[in-house]
């Protein structure tokens, strides 16, 4: 199915390796018919830094790219279906279920593209657990979830599957604007002894080899994501806090100020790309 | 296939428990923030005011919990060691391209000569932005080491002289 040549001239760059880097030329279609958009002309905001927005599915192995192709061979669609469970499960002090307000999953397609976004009663900006956890508190009478723990992560998935084909479409104006600017400011800003900031992997060095890891472009489309690594769904913020760690740098924490904002920005900068979540990577 | 996985995470772990050199050496040891950089980004004087070590210096280059220079640069002289990367140039030549004392400079602080620079300073202690404490995502706490030690700089330096 995939072009061998290409996988193999990928593969000689990366020196002493035998690493399966990816065929960058692959085109992702999910059960035969969710044809996904893995690249595209990058949004205009974006204009001065790359011309093209690529899905990390592109970067990973042949393997790994299957394993998405396909809701049966995606590890990731089991806590899917465990939180379409959730969904109709009336809970709180209300006794209510997801479903009882929003009715069949389906009504949530194109809900996922669009976060984070500006919530007029809260006055800030929001991202999808905080949405699902304002519901569970003030309309069922139910605790909220912790940030990216089970439950919440799972529900996200199961939120984005209905949406997964349709363009990112997250707002960079209005009154979410200022936070916009503070996630730009952090995607900038260089942490910790090694001095690195999110740019200087995922948009000067996406496509080259970090020893053995191929660097994508940090996107998010695709979240939550099945890494192979820990064989769970991983959150958005538990991501970011892993890279962040890693320039050897103190974090910040899932669901803190910092990480929305960088959320919403890291999410607009792959404005035109489809959902895809949950996808699956290493 | 099954691919080998290496975390960010260890990338540079051997910061915390090299430390400085010690015992005799340490008399002579130029600290991070007493080096001094030419015009050029060069330093001439040596850390330690001994020769550095080349075989040491590969293993520091190669090994990951030390200077894993292979993380980002392919060096064919280490070609059994797997998993170069490609985020910075191929070094074979380094010692044709750069004097002793320019591959000195690159390696205690990179962006004096490449301004703007994603490669590390190994010798550098301080202005960092949330520095945190090794790879545990907190913050650091006392006296700040850096990256490879006075030693290891040398044995590198030692090391990328042999690549001609
Ligand atoms: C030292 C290099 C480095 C830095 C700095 C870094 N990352 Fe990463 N990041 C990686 C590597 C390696 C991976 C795994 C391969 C990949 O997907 O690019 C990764 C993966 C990701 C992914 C997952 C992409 C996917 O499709 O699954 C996201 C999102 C991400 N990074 C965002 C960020 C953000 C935001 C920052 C800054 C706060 C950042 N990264 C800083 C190295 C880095
Ligand atoms: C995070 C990535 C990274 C790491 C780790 C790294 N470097 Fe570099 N290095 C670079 C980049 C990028 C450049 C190119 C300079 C620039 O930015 O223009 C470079 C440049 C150099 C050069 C000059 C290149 C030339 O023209 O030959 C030398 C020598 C060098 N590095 C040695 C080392 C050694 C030795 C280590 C380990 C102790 C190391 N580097 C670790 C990224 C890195």
């Amino acid at each position: 199915m995939k072009n061998g040549i290409a996988a193999l001239l990928a593969v000689s760059t990366a020196f002493g390796a035998s690493v399966a880097t990816a065929d960058e030329s692959a085109e992702l279609i999910v059960n035969g018919e969710i044809e996904m958009v893995t690249r595209t002309a990058a949004p205009a905001h974006m204009s001065d830094s790359m011309d093209e927005v690529i899905s990390g599915w592109v970067f990973r192995s042949d393997q790994t790219q299957e394993m998405q192709q396909d809701d049966f061979d995606n590890p990731g669609m089991i806590w899917v279906e465990s939180a379409m469970e959730t969904w109709e499960t009336a809970e709180g002090t209300e006794n209510k279920s997801c479903a009882d307000c929003h009715g069949d999953i389906e009504e949530m397609a194109g809900v996922k593209a669009t976060y984070p976004k500006w919530n007029e009663g809260a006055e800030k900006v929001v991202t999808l657990q905080m949405q699902v956890n304002d519901c569970r508190e003030n309309r069922m009478g139910a605790e909220a979830w912790g940030y990216d723990k089970g439950p919440a992560i799972d529900m996200e998935a199961l939120l984005s599957s209905v949406s997964r084909g349709m363009p990112v479409n997250v707002a960079i104006d209005g009154p979410g604007q200022s936070t916009w600017e503070m996630g730009k400011e952090l995607y900038y800003s260089r942490t910790g002894q090694l001095d690195l900031s999110c740019a200087s992997c995922h948009e000067e060095n996406y496509g080259n080899m970090i020893r053995a890891d191929h660097l994508s472009q940090g996107q998010i489309n695709g979240f939550p994501t099945y890494r192979l690594k820990n064989a769970k769904l991983n959150g958005v913020h538990s991501r970011f806090k892993g890279c962040v760690r890693d320039t050897r740098a103190e974090t910040f924490s899932p669901g803190s100020d910092e990480f929305i904002a960088l959320e919403m920005y890291v999410a607009s900068r792959g404005n035109g790309l489809s959902v895809e979540g949950p996808s699956v990577r290493n | 296939m099954k691919r080998t996985k290496i975390t960010l995470a260890v990338l540079f772990a051997g910061a915390a428990i090299t430390g400085m050199a010690s015992g005799i050496a340490a008399a002579e040891t130029v600290a991070p923030s007493a080096v001094v950089f030419n015009e050029d980004g060069a330093v001439e004087q040596s850390l330690t005011g001994a020769p550095g070590d080349a075989t040491e210096g590969a293993k520091v280059a190669s090994t990951k919990s030390m200077g894993n220079c292979v993380a980002c640069h392919e060096i064919t002289d280490l070609a059994d060691v797997p998993f170069h990367g490609e985020v910075g140039p191929l070094l074979d030549g380094a010692g044709d391209r750069w004097s002793e004392a320019e591959l000195r400079g690159i390696l205690v602080n990179a962006k004096v000569l490449f301004e703007g620079t994603v490669m590390p300073a190994f010798y550098k202690t301080e202005g960092f932005n949330r520095l945190g404490k090794a790879y545990t995502g907190k913050a650091h706490e006392g006296e700040v080491q850096p990256l490879l030690d006075a030693q290891q700089i040398e044995d590198v330096v030692a090391y990328l002289m042999t690549l001609k």
